[in-house]
């Protein structure tokens, strides 16, 4: 009886200590298999399809047709190109501006601690909200930046139907947002700099600009990836931006000439203007093959990089 | 000991969260029944409606109106404001037989589209008593081939050309209402002349002479008993003499810069009526509430109306009880009710929307409207007499209102971003195929 009790014991021990740490990971792995994975794979299984969305259930077997329209279609290649030239307009410039107000930022000044929430109030703010009054600032007869730039003489410029006015236009929104939390980051990746190396270079000599350039970055440099590799991914899901700033129809198609549509914006077009399920959850997969490249790429740069070293 | 209550205890934390996790799952496979929204309770009827833009339902005081009536009813209307917006979310809210209202409103551009592909889940309204007034050809854009009527009509759109006084008298042309209709009648290019000779003697080069070309386009295509597709609901779009026509002219008006190149009902278009950009745009009965509201009480007086050179009809929409609803008597009685001929006629008399209904047409309060902003028109005579051009069948296609959406920015391409007009052509067939092919 006692061997018996013993061994349930011994059994019940070794669940508990092999078991519990999975049952503490499920729910994660649970809700994650229920909002990401299924949809994952039920988005690829639909992408071989022709459905529409009024009619889910009747569904049309097409094999790789829609993958195979995509790469002809040139609306792709130009949604692809917008996606890489406004996340390049507005990834750049936002982290450039944020390590700089960062920098500002660390030093010892009065109610740092306003300056501090204060840069994070517009990541606070809706997209909605943001892009809506972007969209009232950029008007083209009576917005606020055209009438700034008619009192140094220039004229009205049409935000709006012009491709490169468009896409800063929609930038400048996402810097606005974005700008002040990646500052955040950066500050407390600065804050964890020892004092000391400043110090040092201080007595040696540098300036504050060198002590940026030799202290500061080089201290921070994995959280700059880290931010990168965010801003990244943020860039190639944008959608709400554009779909705002253009309005009504020509939000959902990017501009009446598709100057501002972006990857995400093809997506919403393919599925809820056109109601073409398939083709939607191919350019749904389209982008996260984009983003898995971007990644591959980047991982064989850096090592042949390394080698180079 | 101690040791052992803390294994016990980890062990009903394991099992508790492994349970939450299971519950989660559960929990979102559980509810599929949807339901509508409204339902009866304790002797209490509650009606959901999905509306959009103006219908002037929730607008006015009707709703009220009808729940005084009816004591045991509760009205909850939601009022999407963009049509486009609205109808996604209709589609979606369809496909998933869930998050619907007992009431939906039904735009005209969706109406074959909805009576083609859902008919399933609305309620025949064929056989509701009372509902003999409409217009001949209002409801038969609602009845599918096997007779069933899917909503009931609300408004229709006859067309005029909403002009301001004001800047027609410095450009030269008359201000006289009806001196000013017969500088375009019987024929659209006429009003694309009057633009040239505006614009060519007005004296202030910052007016333009219409806000856009696709209200042109809009109403040139609707005076004619086909667009874009045939009876058989063939697209004809690219061979109809109709289309090409309103294109060529509309395309003649933007590039001979006659347009303030604006997009109706976009950002841009409002401030253009309060600050007098263009002196003239086409418009449909109900888009005069939105001129009045939109230009201001500053501009009182200097907007007026004239008869457009041909009748058409540009918008309108019903209201659909849907299957599902437990409601369905109640919500059937109360779309009865607040698109019978007397709620029709008051909420023209309250915001300009032109009834569907023959009777309505005819009871004074319409005939004898006048509109105290547009200077005092006629609108009822108006709009009433452009009604009865209205040609008397019209074929509506599926997707009728993405492929106008997709002409407006065929437009702009030609308006604001310099694209000759075959070259805008093309990329209209283009996508166009890939829309509705």
């Amino acid at each position: 009886m006692g061997a018996e009790r013993q061994r349930r014991r011994t059994l019940l021990h070794r669940l508990d200590v092999r078991g519990a740490p999975y049952a503490f990971v499920a729910p994660f792995f649970v809700v994650f298999a229920a909002f990401s994975f299924y949809p994952l794979i039920y988005t690829s299984w639909i992408s071989l399809h022709r459905v529409e969305l009024s009619t889910l259930n009747l569904m049309e077997w097409v094999g790789f047709d829609n993958y195979t329209a995509l790469w002809d279609d040139d609306r792709f290649w130009n949604a692809l190109f917008n996606t890489f030239t406004i996340g390049v307009l507005s990834t750049v410039p936002q982290l450039l501006m944020a390590l700089g107000l960062a920098h500002l930022l660390n030093y010892r000044l009065r109610g740092s601690t306003f300056f501090r929430v204060a840069a994070l109030t517009p990541y606070a703010t809706s997209v909605g909200a943001a892009a809506l009054v972007f969209t009232m600032l950029f008007e083209r007869d009576f917005g606020m930046i055209n009438w700034m730039l008619s009192l140094v003489g220039v004229d009205n410029i049409d935000w709006e139907n012009n491709k490169w006015a468009a896409q800063t236009a929609i930038s400048s929104i996402v810097i606005w947002r974005w700008t002040g939390y990646n500052a955040l980051l950066y500050l407390a990746a600065m804050q964890a700099i020892p004092r000391d190396r400043y110090e040092a270079a201080a007595i040696d000599g540098a300036s504050r600009w060198q002590q940026f350039l030799k202290v500061t970055v080089p201290g921070i440099r994995s959280t700059i990836v880290f931010t990168i590799v965010l801003s990244t991914i943020g860039a190639t899901q944008l959608f709400g931006e554009p779909l705002i700033f253009g309005q009504g129809p020509n939000g959902i198609t990017g501009g009446a000439d598709n100057q501002y549509q972006t990857l995400g914006l093809l997506l919403y077009e393919e599925g809820w203007k056109n109601y073409q399920m398939g083709r939607a959850a191919t350019v749904a997969w389209a982008m996260f093959l984009v983003l898995i490249l971007v990644f591959v790429v980047q991982r064989v740069v850096k090592r042949v990089l390394a080698r180079k070293a | 000991m101690d040791k052992l209550r803390r294994k016990l205890r980890m062990r009903v934390v394991a099992a508790v969260s492994a349970a939450s996790a299971l519950g989660l799952v559960v929990g979102c496979g559980g509810s599929s029944d949807g339901g509508t929204g409204g339902g009866k309770k304790d002797g209490k009827v509650t009606i959901t409606m999905g509306l959009f833009g103006v219908m002037g339902f929730k607008e006015t005081d009707l709703l009220d109106k009808y729940m005084k009536e009816h004591p045991n009813v509760t009205i909850k209307a939601d009022v999407a404001g963009d049509e486009q917006t609205y109808y996604t979310a209709l589609q979606t809210h369809l496909a998933a037989g869930s998050g619907l209202k007992d009431i939906q409103g039904i735009e005209i551009g969706r109406a074959k589209e909805l009576s083609d592909t859902q008919k399933d889940k609305f309620v025949d309204l064929a056989g509701v008593a009372g509902t003999e007034h409409f217009l001949p050809w209002k409801q038969s854009q609602v009845t599918t081939e096997d007779k069933k009527v899917i909503g009931l009509g609300t408004d229709i759109g006859p067309m005029a050309v909403c002009y301001r006084k004001d800047l027609f008298e410095q450009a030269g042309l008359p201000t006289d209402r009806d001196e000013v209709a017969k500088l375009w009648e019987g024929d659209w290019s006429k009003y694309v002349d009057a633009g040239k000779r505006f614009k060519q003697n007005s004296k202030d080069d910052k007016v333009a002479f219409m806000d856009s070309s696709s209200g042109l386009f809009n109403a040139m295509i609707y005076g004619d008993s086909q667009q874009f597709y045939d009876k058989e609901g063939e697209l004809i779009y690219a061979t109809n003499p109709v289309v090409k026509d309103a294109w060529k002219l509309a395309s003649e008006a933007a590039t001979s810069d006659l347009t303030a190149k604006l997009r109706q009902f976009q950002p841009g278009w409002d401030p253009g009526l309060a600050n007098s950009t263009f002196a003239s745009t086409v418009c449909p009965a109900w888009m005069l509430a939105h001129i009045s509201e939109k230009a201001g009480p500053n501009n009182k007086g200097k907007w007026d109306v004239a008869k457009a050179p041909k009748g058409a009809n540009w918008g309108g929409a019903f209201l659909g009880v849907m299957e599902k609803s437990p409601v369905k008597k109640e919500a059937q009685e109360l779309v009865a009710w607040l698109t019978a001929p007397e709620q029709q006629a008051y909420i023209f008399k309250k915001l300009g929307n032109l009834p569907s209904s023959q009777t309505a047409l005819e009871m004074p309060e319409v005939v004898d409207a006048k509109s105290d902003y547009f200077s005092g028109a006629p609108i009822g005579q108006i709009f009433g007499a452009a009604a009865q051009e209205i040609p008397d069948e019209q074929v509506l296609g599926r997707k009728d209102g993405t492929i106008k959406d997709i002409f407006s920015q065929g437009l702009t391409l030609i308006e604001a971003q310099n694209k000759s007009p075959n070259e805008a052509w093309k990329t209209t067939d283009e996508r166009i195929e890939k829309a509705a092919g």
